[in-house]
């Protein structure tokens, strides 16, 4: 097997309706009580039949998380950048023909918002920016990431697709983590949704999780982004896609998120709304599939809900998020990629967690360079 | 006299301690008090180096030996590094060598376990690697310098009990340093069978720190471990395939 996409066109005309249909209640407990789950019983977690059995699910997903991970949250927040993009995702707010402010942050800029996150006590950051490519592009990221090792002892990056040497030098210049989101994996949908710009560009995507686990970052994180397509086969190809990176690259650390879409530029709703109850089936899937994989929560989420999923397999969260570049250093700063749901402090997520018998981690790396 | 002494250390409690998975690290400063418990484990990558923030090695009480271990290192470059790097920041010589490039089922890789411990043995440290039961891996650790060998009972995180049983008790009969068993062990029972079968000692993480009740279960682990020593010491009486009466109804057939 050269690539996921080769797993992807082995589902080609596979009719996901009628599997999940078909699933019934005898089958659902049945993969309950196996250890380790085929892809066909991940499937059936994801059925209107597993619906029925949440709390059977969420009972399991609880211990095994507790088991791998104990009593442990890992705690992060990203950095925007910048959000100049060429691409035209109809859903994201930093859309090539929207009409927002565009910045991109100095060096100055970045080491003022690396210290005051730092300051919050956090020392796992994410680095965000919108799609711009070049050389120039890679070369301020490089600066960024040098910038930032300073203060944090884990850096991750969320950016566009790069190829191997380009990831090799980003390893190099400090990065731990690559997060990439797919976004969709239904190519008709993923193809509709993007309709300019080198994201266009389907398979370039599906393969950069795979070129960051060649180039040997230590976690990579992938998700589909859950409201663009059927929210079933979304999770399905998701774990899927996990599983087929953690087989191949054990030596990866391979998460998974769950970003919900939500309401974006031009009154754009999500087409295929994936509600609370479904969210949690789809954590829930995720975690009896793959017990020792990591599970992020975002801000997108809001402060209630978060609590509510937290034991549900949640390993890591994101606190004290803002979503516009330079946000934490300038009041004024607005036009962020999505609007936060918790805007709670970095502390009271900390307190919540503490108060929930959860110890809040801020870091679980150390560079060794 | 029943004597554990590692690295030059003598250690009254045959329990050891992992610091990896708790609600609150704190609790660890009452599970030593209650329990005697004298080897703790920290990974070096959650330990600030800075020294600011919180900082778990504040947990640890002073009369413990603190156990950095290397967990995060996939290869035995990385893990000699990481035990360095822990020297160096004032956590002792005493280090647990873990190199597990299978994020899937963390199994440790003993190939690289030895090389690490060759280096760092050689360069004085007192080196417990975490080992996947193997005779000739565990003889050729001993050779590398090792201070013990800790083979799993079963995979880590798990729960699971002494899976690898049969495999433990072939190490414990032929190796010269002591055999610990580490990671795997659910239930103070299954400590207590490790140490009825002589093994040196156990270390627990997953199973005290996500009890319900991590403290009560810590002494619950710690009576089961000296509870299996002294079986051990006492040397159980043999078992059998049939009943020996203690009357036995055919006894007249010999008198």
């Amino acid at each position: 097997m050269h690539s996921f996409y080769e797993q992807i066109e082995a589902y080609e005309g596979f009719d996901f309706a009628r599997f999940l249909e078909g699933v019934s209640l005898r089958q659902v407990d049945g993969v309950l009580n196996k250890d380790y789950l085929s892809p066909h019983d991940f499937l059936a977690l994801l059925s209107p039949a597993a619906a029925e059995r949440l709390e059977a699910m969420a009972q399991k997903a609880h211990r095994l998380t507790r088991q791998h991970f104990g009593r442990v949250i890992q705690l992060y927040t990203p950095i925007y950048l910048a959000n100049y993009c060429v691409n035209r995702c109809v859903y994201c707010n930093f859309n090539h023909r929207n009409d927002i402010e565009r910045r991109q942050l100095t060096t100055a800029e970045i080491e003022g918002e690396a210290e005051a996150i730092a300051a919050t006590g956090l020392r796992q950051i994410l680095l965000l920016t919108g799609e711009k490519p070049g050389k120039d592009a890679l070369d301020y990221l490089i600066n960024a990431v040098e910038i930032v090792r300073n203060h944090f002892t884990a850096v991750g990056i969320e950016v566009n697709p790069m190829d191997v040497a380009a990831y090799c030098r980003l390893a190099e210049a400090g990065v731990d983590s690559l997060t990439i989101y797919h976004e969709t994996y239904d190519r008709a949908v993923y193809d509709r949704l993007h309709p300019a710009g080198p994201k266009k560009d389907y398979r370039w995507r599906l393969d950069a999780p795979e070129r960051g686990c060649q180039a040997g970052f230590r976690a990579v994180n992938i998700g589909a982004l859950l409201g663009l397509n059927h929210w079933p086969s979304e999770a399905f190809f998701t774990g899927l896609h996990a599983s087929y990176l953690q087989n191949k690259y054990l030596g990866a650390e391979i998460g998974i998120a769950v970003p919900r879409i939500k309401a974006g530029p031009g009154a754009y709703q999500p087409e295929s709304p994936v509600f609370d109850q479904d969210l949690v089936q789809i954590l829930l899937a995720f975690r009896l599939f793959m017990p020792r994989a990591g599970i992020s929560l975002s801000t997108r989420e809001p402060a209630e809900l978060r609590d509510h999923l937290l034991p549900l397999g949640i390993t890591r969260m994101s606190a004290g998020s803002v979503t516009a570049v330079g946000g934490h250093i300038d009041e004024n700063a607005d036009d962020g990629q999505f609007r936060v749901s918790d805007e709670r402090s970095v502390d009271a997520v900390r307190e919540m967690l503490i108060a929930k018998g959860y110890q809040p981690v801020h870091q679980d790396w150390h560079r060794l360079a | 006299m029943d004597r554990l002494v590692i690295g030059g250390r003598e250690l009254k409690s045959r329990l050891f301690i992992g610091s990896g998975k708790f609600a609150d690290e704190s609790i660890i400063g009452d599970i030593v008090a209650q329990t005697g418990v004298e080897i703790v484990t920290v990974a070096l990558r959650r330990v600030s180096l800075s020294g600011d923030g919180d900082n778990i090695l504040r947990c640890i009480p002073k009369e413990c030996v603190l156990l950095p271990n290397t967990s995060g290192a996939r290869t035995a470059e990385e893990a000699i590094r990481i035990a360095r790097l822990a020297r160096a920041a004032g956590c002792g010589d005493w280090v647990k060598i873990e190199v597990i490039s299978d994020n899937k089922y963390l199994l440790p890789d003993n190939n690289e376990t030895i090389k690490a411990t060759r280096v760092l043995a050689e360069e004085g440290f007192v080196v417990l690697p975490y080992m996947h039961p193997d005779l000739y891996a565990a003889k050729e650790l001993e050779r590398a310098g090792a201070a013990a060998v800790m083979p799993l009972g079963a995979p880590i995180g798990t729960n699971r009990g002494l899976k690898t049983k049969e495999i433990v008790r072939i190490l414990i009969e032929e190796c010269r340093v002591p055999v610990i068993v580490d990671a795997g062990i659910g239930k103070p029972s299954e400590a207590a069978e490790a140490m009825e079968m002589g093994a040196a000692a156990c270390l627990v993480n997953t199973a005290i720190a996500t009890a319900g009740n991590p403290l009560v279960m810590a002494r619950a682990f710690s009576q089961a471990v000296e509870a299996g020593r002294l079986a051990y010491l006492a040397q159980p009486g043999e078992t059998t395939e049939y009943a020996r009466a203690s009357s036995p109804l055919t006894g007249f057939l010999r008198s």
